[in-house]
């Protein structure tokens, strides 16, 4: 709808121009000059300034819903820097502690002492539901959730875009280079075989038994085989176009692999580079949750979205403690959703076939 | 292409013989405290015969030349923890065939629910609303957006009081199969709706499709004949490899429905570091996973006639 609105608002303007320059008047002198001739004009194209680049953003920005999502990672990336600074002064670590009156086991009634007063017992702030003290709720030791899921979120996504980084550039360019170099095609074929059969798990344990466990080693440990599937998903798709006609061309003309992969191959493949980039980073969030469900994730003192819904998961079948469990789910689904309609979103918008209209 | 075919074989022994030789070298790194029970109890004396008798005090070589040895006399040796004493082969062999058939079930259900759905967002997206484009789109996204740990639980916690469903899995009564190959089945539909949407609706802008249009082929059959012809190569290459997953079996549905099969026996193996278990896994998989890349080339090469596998000339 937008779109046929914004047509005929064009449509419109270049009506109002027509009908003025026909309504003015000229003098005797201007219509009967000869106009500049121009040898060039005619050899322009309808499209000389067109950048690539410029109308695959013009595009994008076109799409509400992608801006939308846009809007709400950059927010949750802001928010989740700016949470350490807001007042509500609770450290994800602390364990919390609370005066509850102190019930008689058998009548289920408060204890009284000899005034007449309820006697107050301090414990361990557990399974407190989301309320105005701890304002998502305590988890089962005690520990404020607030504070938690966003440092829980923060480091999540560090983890989920480094991993995302290194499995772009590796990715890419092992793809690319396994599709195209038929020389090659041996060394990576192998070297594929080999990376993807050495069980993740094997790794991950032996890394954090020689390193430290922590962020670091699970960054690591993840990098070491995450830009296999970008590997051979690039792979494929050059694989499939490598012999097509106007590549056959290029070669005759001598253009070399480099010139070829960077002006045929790539410009080629960004929408559907961009989309499996744009799924790498809820991926490899979603990879953390798996290794932490298998008990090798990074130690409990570092809160991260794995280890939130692993803990949440433990306590599902309560319904009243079922928030520890939908609370980083929400969130982790949030981060999913967006950045899989913006991957989307610009994936068509890179086609250079939706920039005309 | 036999010739081709042929080369890649002879590689892939190789291959495996690395990966295998990776692996063992690994498995020699893990803590020797991991071997024992109660490793804080035992004399010096006890752990020297403990390991004497896992064959462990043997240089790497040695050790690596038994177990090739085994192997080809087709003896992957005895589990030391997981079951202490049977025969590697017979634990494998008890569990893959109801990982495999629970597996294959979910994988044909998912691509006979993906595909449609994916030509179906395709064709969608020309039309003016594209509702079936947005439906099938927030599907996609919910699916991907929620981590799979967590909608199995859901779908085990409400499935099972639909009437003959229940919590854990029964293999001699088949309503018990629905609920573990529906779970299984709802992330690959979306994977291949996702996917086959992708390729489709890049495709359907091709100047050829452009043509048909214009000669004024029906548009149900410039999807089907045309565009999804071109669009489905791609994802033939990852089929093979999604069948041999299968037998590798899915740890969250296993354990939530406590089925008997294959997910979690690495991850249990390599925890417990028995070691013949790890191996012998490890080489079995590695040698369909190699099988499956290699069916997967021929497939797409097949299925799109332009695609060239072998050295060809001008090929660079």
């Amino acid at each position: 709808m937008a779109l046929f609105r914004y047509k005929d608002s064009k449509t419109q303007a270049l009506a109002d121009h027509l009908n003025e320059t026909a309504q003015r008047q000229f003098t005797q002198e201007e219509l009967f000059q000869f106009a500049p001739y121009d040898p060039d004009a005619g050899e322009r194209g309808g499209y000389s300034g067109y950048s690539y680049w410029r109308s695959t953003l013009r595009a994008f920005r076109k799409d509400r819903t992608a801006m939308f999502f846009l809007c709400v990672i950059a927010l949750t990336l802001l928010f989740t820097f700016l949470e350490p600074l807001i007042p509500y002064d609770r450290q994800p670590n602390t364990i919390y502690y609370t005066e509850r009156a102190e019930i008689n086991l058998f009548t289920r009634q408060p204890v009284l002492d000899e005034n007449g007063d309820p006697v107050v017992k301090v414990s361990l702030a557990k399974d407190l539901a989301p309320g105005k003290e701890f304002w998502f709720g305590t988890n089962t030791i005690g520990q404020d959730l607030w504070s938690q899921i966003w440092a829980g979120t923060r480091n999540s996504l560090a983890i989920g875009f480094a991993v995302a980084c290194v499995d772009a550039l590796l990715g890419i360019l092992v793809g690319v280079l396994w599709g195209y170099v038929r020389k090659l095609d041996f060394l990576f074929t192998e070297l594929y075989n080999v990376f993807d059969n050495v069980p993740q798990t094997l790794l991950v344990i032996i890394i954090s038994y020689i390193l430290r466990p922590g962020m670091g080693t699970m960054i690591f440990a993840m990098c070491l085989t995450s830009w296999l599937q970008t590997a051979r998903f690039v792979r494929n798709q050059v694989v499939i176009i490598r012999d097509r006609d106007y590549n056959l061309a290029s070669r005759c003309l001598g253009t070399s692999t480099w010139h070829i992969i960077t002006r045929n191959l790539l410009p080629y493949l960004v929408s559907i580079i961009t989309m499996r980039m744009a799924l790498a980073i809820p991926a490899a969030i979603n990879n953390e949750v798996f290794i932490t469900y298998i008990g090798l994730g990074v130690p409990l003192e570092t809160p991260t979205l794995g280890n939130l819904v692993e803990a949440g998961r433990k306590v599902m079948s309560e319904a009243a403690l079922r928030y520890q469990l939908f609370i980083p789910v929400i969130i982790l689904a949030t981060i999913t959703i967006s950045f899989y309609i913006i991957g989307n979103a610009f994936a068509d918008a890179a086609d250079p076939k939706n920039h005309v209209n | 292409m036999a010739k081709y075919i042929g080369k890649r074989l002879l590689r892939s022994l190789l291959t495996l013989f690395i990966i295998i030789t990776i692996v063992f070298s690994l498995l020699r790194l893990m803590p020797v405290e991991g071997y024992f029970q109660n490793f804080e109890k035992m004399s010096s004396t006890q752990i020297r015969v403990g390991l004497q008798q896992l064959g462990l005090t043997d240089p790497l070589p040695v050790q690596m030349a038994k177990f090739w040895k085994g192997v080809f006399q087709g003896d992957l040796g005895v589990s030391h923890k997981y079951r202490v004493g049977v025969s590697v082969l017979d634990i494998i062999g008890g569990k893959m065939p109801l990982s495999l058939s629970i597996g294959l079930c979910s994988l044909g259900i998912a691509l006979l629910l993906g595909l449609p759905l994916g030509i179906l967002m395709a064709r969608s997206t020309r039309t003016r609303w594209k509702i079936g484009d947005r439906l099938g789109t927030v599907f996609v996204v919910v699916i991907q957006a929620v981590p799979a740990a967590v909608y199995y639980l859901l779908i085990q916690f409400y499935g099972s009081r639909l009437p003959g469903a229940s919590m854990f899995f029964d293999a001699g009564r088949p309503a018990t199969w629905l609920l573990p190959i529906f779970s299984l089945a709802l992330g690959n539909i979306a994977y291949y709706a996702m996917w086959l949407r992708r390729y489709m609706v890049d495709e359907s802008n091709k100047d050829y499709v452009k043509l048909a249009r214009a000669k004024g082929v029906p548009t149900a059959e410039i999807s089907r004949k045309h565009i999804f012809r071109n669009a489905f190569v791609p994802l033939v290459q990852f089929i093979p490899t999604s069948v041999i997953l299968t037998l590798m079996g899915s740890l969250y549905v296993e354990s939530l429905y406590s089925i008997p099969g294959m997910g979690g026996l690495l991850v249990t193996a390599i925890q417990t570091q028995d070691n013949t278990l790890v191996q012998a896994l490890v080489l079995i998989y590695a040698a369909i996973s190699i099988l499956g890349l290699l069916v997967g080339d021929i497939l797409m090469a097949i299925l799109d006639p332009r695609i060239t596998l072998g050295q060809k000339e001008g090929g660079r």
